[in-house]
């Protein structure tokens, strides 16, 4: 009898157990599944041409969800930084073009201003105006819209400096891509802001309980300001790397990037609610987009298919994540 | 009287961690059968199961004899089973009357008969003298009011099991007694109740029988008739208790805080009065009366409309809390869940919370430092917990109270507003958090107290204002204190 009740309670314990390791690692073990997958069918999926290409692409879109994740730890959303992006890419290039003789760094500068102007904005709106963040970040996405348009009339802006080319398309030591290694440094100082500052312990207790926060003397306001500001100048950093990558300003740049932010963050086990997430778990969601992409692409799947992939992938993580919770 | 309910070899643990080992409960109709033990012990884990909220590992539930199985909490109500939660667990955003009949709402031609709620909802509310607009939003009812219409709402239910978790953590005497009537009408009725509460002088007054846990273990049920404080004590928390109101040397010295005719119509009115270092000051009163609206406002959390506030001197604008901390003020809050924790959050960063600045160099968290004194903090506070790294919403309700005591006696400050501060917290645990309250105060600090429990006022202060209907109506000094002049200065301007 007794012995049947042992084991009766381990299986129970075992089983909670379980549930947890795969809400907290689910995503990465479903990673890992597909790299193996998609390498064996298509060995060209490692090769080192398109293993860099990928994190090329996933240090622009891991910009957007960087910023994102701590604008969702609040409990917030930001959906314009797909718009933010596509203004600071057309700024940026306006002033990269040979014939402004600008040095880079002014082009640069002026990107990541329109991020900071749009960023705080929002961060106003939200924090201060109390305007929902879900309306408030909808309304300045069509601001910035109505912003990157205006500037050429919708037209793109070809012939961009070399020195403001190279932020896109260099290569350090003619193999490291300037773009990752830009990731990599903003990703590294994100992660001892959120982890490692009192700033981001208090973006964690903003998200979780604001009265709580206010009640401990945290100044909530300024934690959801700044979060929106944060997105917004991370946004428009993705956005200049862009026009120099494509080596052209284009107004349709980012456009419904905000969505696969999200999705990113979603995936990484960040909660919408806000006070619940975790980083490394968006680097995890950056990945698995972006490498489901390219090996969809290699194994010759669709656009169209695609999305409905994705859309279910992102369903899955979410519904994996909320096993945990009981 | 017929066996009701029987719960057998009941096992449960959470994350790898056994609370419940194989507890044995039953309960007779017709009967109160109170559930004691010390903060942690599993009470609440316990009548959860039971409710379909957590799913058991092992063991068996019986209801009039019959094996079953309760996987939700609609599956209980089904079966007559209703609980009042030890946490306010209502929608804030809805009124009284949409709270008490959520999920059962009177429908007429397919749309909810609002008429008819508010009709019953006045009728359920006067039958229990209780004095509440069934229009009001919930949120705007305080922590007691709240509590109230939780008990009426399970009241409505007609259970046959009635399970009330701590369910005057936060009323006063008089609707103490008013529970009372209801409790004898629903036992008259054949309900069987579980009643869980640290108060001892309840247990006594109101239930029939007395089942103590510890650790996860139900080791003991006595008929209440033949059980002694002692023996209860002792079982609960394993050694004998000495002095529950530890001896302390009052050494009073200068003024540090004044208050001056602070008034907010409707809620306070010229309210004035001196705290000094090294006092600890009760401010006693009937639910209702301002106490805490007084104390929010001197916390920065509402404005008063006029009035002055004085620190060590100097006259202070506290428009925000962050202002009071830094002067030095704390808010240990009425309402743990609401104000006091981040629920989602580790216990650890809980307790930090208001101290970030002192537990940082200019860029980074002191990290070393911040564990050695939560590790303190907690320890000295015996919070009972697997892992300070886990979510302060997995603590059971006293323990959490705990770390909102840990929370602000970390950081140190000069005076310390405890708001209903040993709300849920076991005997045992009392008397160790008497114990830190004299510490503080013996350091030069003051301490302003609300309390409703008047033995706790009494034996722990030095001084006690009473208020009566937002305005101060006396002030006692230690040798003064009797239950009956403090109930006589609390009615005076009802
Ligand atoms: N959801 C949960 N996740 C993890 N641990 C939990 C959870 N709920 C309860 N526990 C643990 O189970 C133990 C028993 O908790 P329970 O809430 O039943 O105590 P209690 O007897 O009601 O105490 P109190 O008097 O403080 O209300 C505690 O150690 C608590 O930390
Ligand atoms: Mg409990």
């Amino acid at each position: 009898m007794k012995k049947e009740m042992t084991g009766e309670k381990s299986a129970a314990m075992k089983a909670q157990q379980r549930k947890n390791f795969i809400a907290k690692y689910g995503s990465l073990i479903a990673l890992v599944i597909m790299v193996i997958i998609i390498s064996l069918v298509k060995p060209r999926f490692v090769s080192f041409i398109n293993l860099r290409n990928m994190f090329r692409l996933a240090s622009i879109n891991g910009l957007l969800a960087v910023g994102m994740t701590f604008v969702c730890l609040t409990g917030g959303i930001d959906l314009s930084v797909g718009a933010v992006m596509g203004c600071a890419g057309m700024y940026s290039a306006y002033f990269a073009q040979e014939s402004m003789n600008q040095p880079a760094i002014v082009a640069v500068l002026v990107g990541v201003a329109m991020g900071l102007v749009i960023g705080t904005f929002n961060g106003v709106c939200v924090a201060y105006l109390k305007v929902p963040a879900f309306v408030g970040t909808l309304g300045s996405m069509s601001i910035a819209k109505s912003l990157t348009y205006l500037l050429t009339d919708a037209k793109p802006i070809p012939k961009l400096s070399e020195s403001f080319k190279y932020i896109g398309g260099g290569m350090i030591g003619g193999v490291l891509p300037v773009p990752i290694i830009i990731f990599a440094v903003i990703l590294a100082v994100c992660f001892l802001l959120l982890y490692k500052t009192r700033y981001g312990r208090y973006v964690f207790a903003v998200g979780g309980n604001a009265n709580a926060a206010r009640v401990s003397g945290i100044n909530i306001k300024k934690i959801i300001a700044t979060v929106y500001i944060l997105s917004g100048v991370l946004a428009a950093l993705a956005g200049v790397i862009t026009s120099a990558r494509v080596t052209s300003g284009v107004t349709n740049t980012g456009e419904g990037y905000e969505t696969d932010a999200i999705a990113m963050v979603v995936i990484g086990g960040t909660s919408l609610a806000g006070g619940k997430g975790r980083l490394w778990g968006t680097v995890v969601g950056i990945m698995l987009m972006v490498c489901l992409s390219s090996g969809l692409d290699m194994l010759g799947v669709g656009a169209y298919y695609q999305m409905m992939v994705k859309g279910f992938v992102v369903i899955m993580a979410v519904m994996l994540d909320s096993l945990s919770s009981d | 009287m017929s066996l009701l309910l029987e719960m057998r070899g009941i096992q449960k643990s959470f994350y790898g961690n056994e609370v419940l080992h194989a507890v044995n409960f039953s309960l007779e109709a017709g009967s109160v059968h109170a559930l004691m033990g010390e903060n942690g012990a599993g009470k609440s884990t316990l009548m959860n199961i039971l409710v379909g909220i957590h799913k058991r590992d092992g063991g068996l539930v019986e209801i009039e004899g019959q094996t079953v199985e309760i996987d939700s909490p609609a599956a209980a109500q089904k079966m007559g089973i209703a609980m009042i939660h030890q946490e306010l667990s209502s929608v804030v955003e809805m009124s009284v009357a949409e709270n008490i009949f959520l999920g059962r709402e009177p429908v007429k031609h397919g749309l909810i008969d609002y008429r008819q709620m508010y009709k019953q909802t006045e009728e359920l509310l006067e039958t229990l003298h209780i004095t509440l607009n069934p229009k009001t939003k919930m949120g705007r009812l305080r922590v007691a009011d709240q509590q109230l219409v939780e008990i009426a709402k399970a009241v409505s239910q007609d259970a046959r099991i009635l399970i009330m978790d701590e369910p005057t953590s936060s009323i006063t005497d008089r609707e103490v007694a008013n529970l009372y009537t209801i409790i004898r009408n629903l036992k008259k009725r054949g309900t069987g109740i579980v009643y869980i509460s640290h108060k001892m002088d309840e247990v006594y007054t109101i239930t029939d029988k007395i089942t103590i846990l510890r650790d996860g273990e139900s080791i003991a049920t006595w008929n209440t008739k033949e059980a002694t404080n002692d023996m209860v004590v002792k079982a609960m928390v394993g050694r004998e208790l000495t002095e529950q109101y530890p001896k302390r040397e009052s050494n009073i010295g200068e003024p540090i805080l004044e208050l001056r005719g602070l008034t907010k119509q409707g809620e306070f009115e010229d309210v004035s009065f001196t705290l000094h270092c090294g006092e600890i000051l009760g401010l006693v009163g009937l639910v209702g009366a301002g106490r805490t609206e007084t104390m929010q406002s001197l916390f920065g959390l509402a404005r008063a409309e006029a009035g002055e506030i004085y620190i060590k001197g100097e006259k202070v604008e506290l428009k925000k809390p962050a202002d009071a901390i830094n002067h030095g003020i704390a808010y240990v809050t009425e309402d743990r869940k609401g104000e006091g924790l981040v629920l989602p959050m580790s216990i650890a960063h809980n307790t930090t919370l208001p101290s970030m600045k002192e537990l940082s160099n200019k860029v980074f968290i002191k990290t070393a430092e911040e564990k050695s004194r939560t590790d303190q903090i907690l320890s000295e506070l015996r919070v009972k917990m697997a892992n300070s790294k886990l979510a302060v919403k997995n603590l059971s309700g006293g323990n959490q109270q705990k770390v909102v005591l840990a929370k602000w006696m970390l950081k140190e400050p000069d005076i310390i507003i405890f708001d209903e501060p040993t709300r849920g917290i076991d005997v045992g645990a009392k008397a160790e958090i008497y114990k830190l309250m004299n510490e503080f105060v013996a350091k030069g600090k003051a301490i302003i107290m609300i309390s409703s429990e008047m033995p706790e006022a009494m034996g722990m202060s030095d001084r006690i204002l009473v208020l009566s209907n937002h305005k101060v109506s006396g002030e006692l000094k230690r040798d003064e204190f009797s239950q009956n002049s403090i109930m006589t200065m609390a009615m005076q301007y009802m």
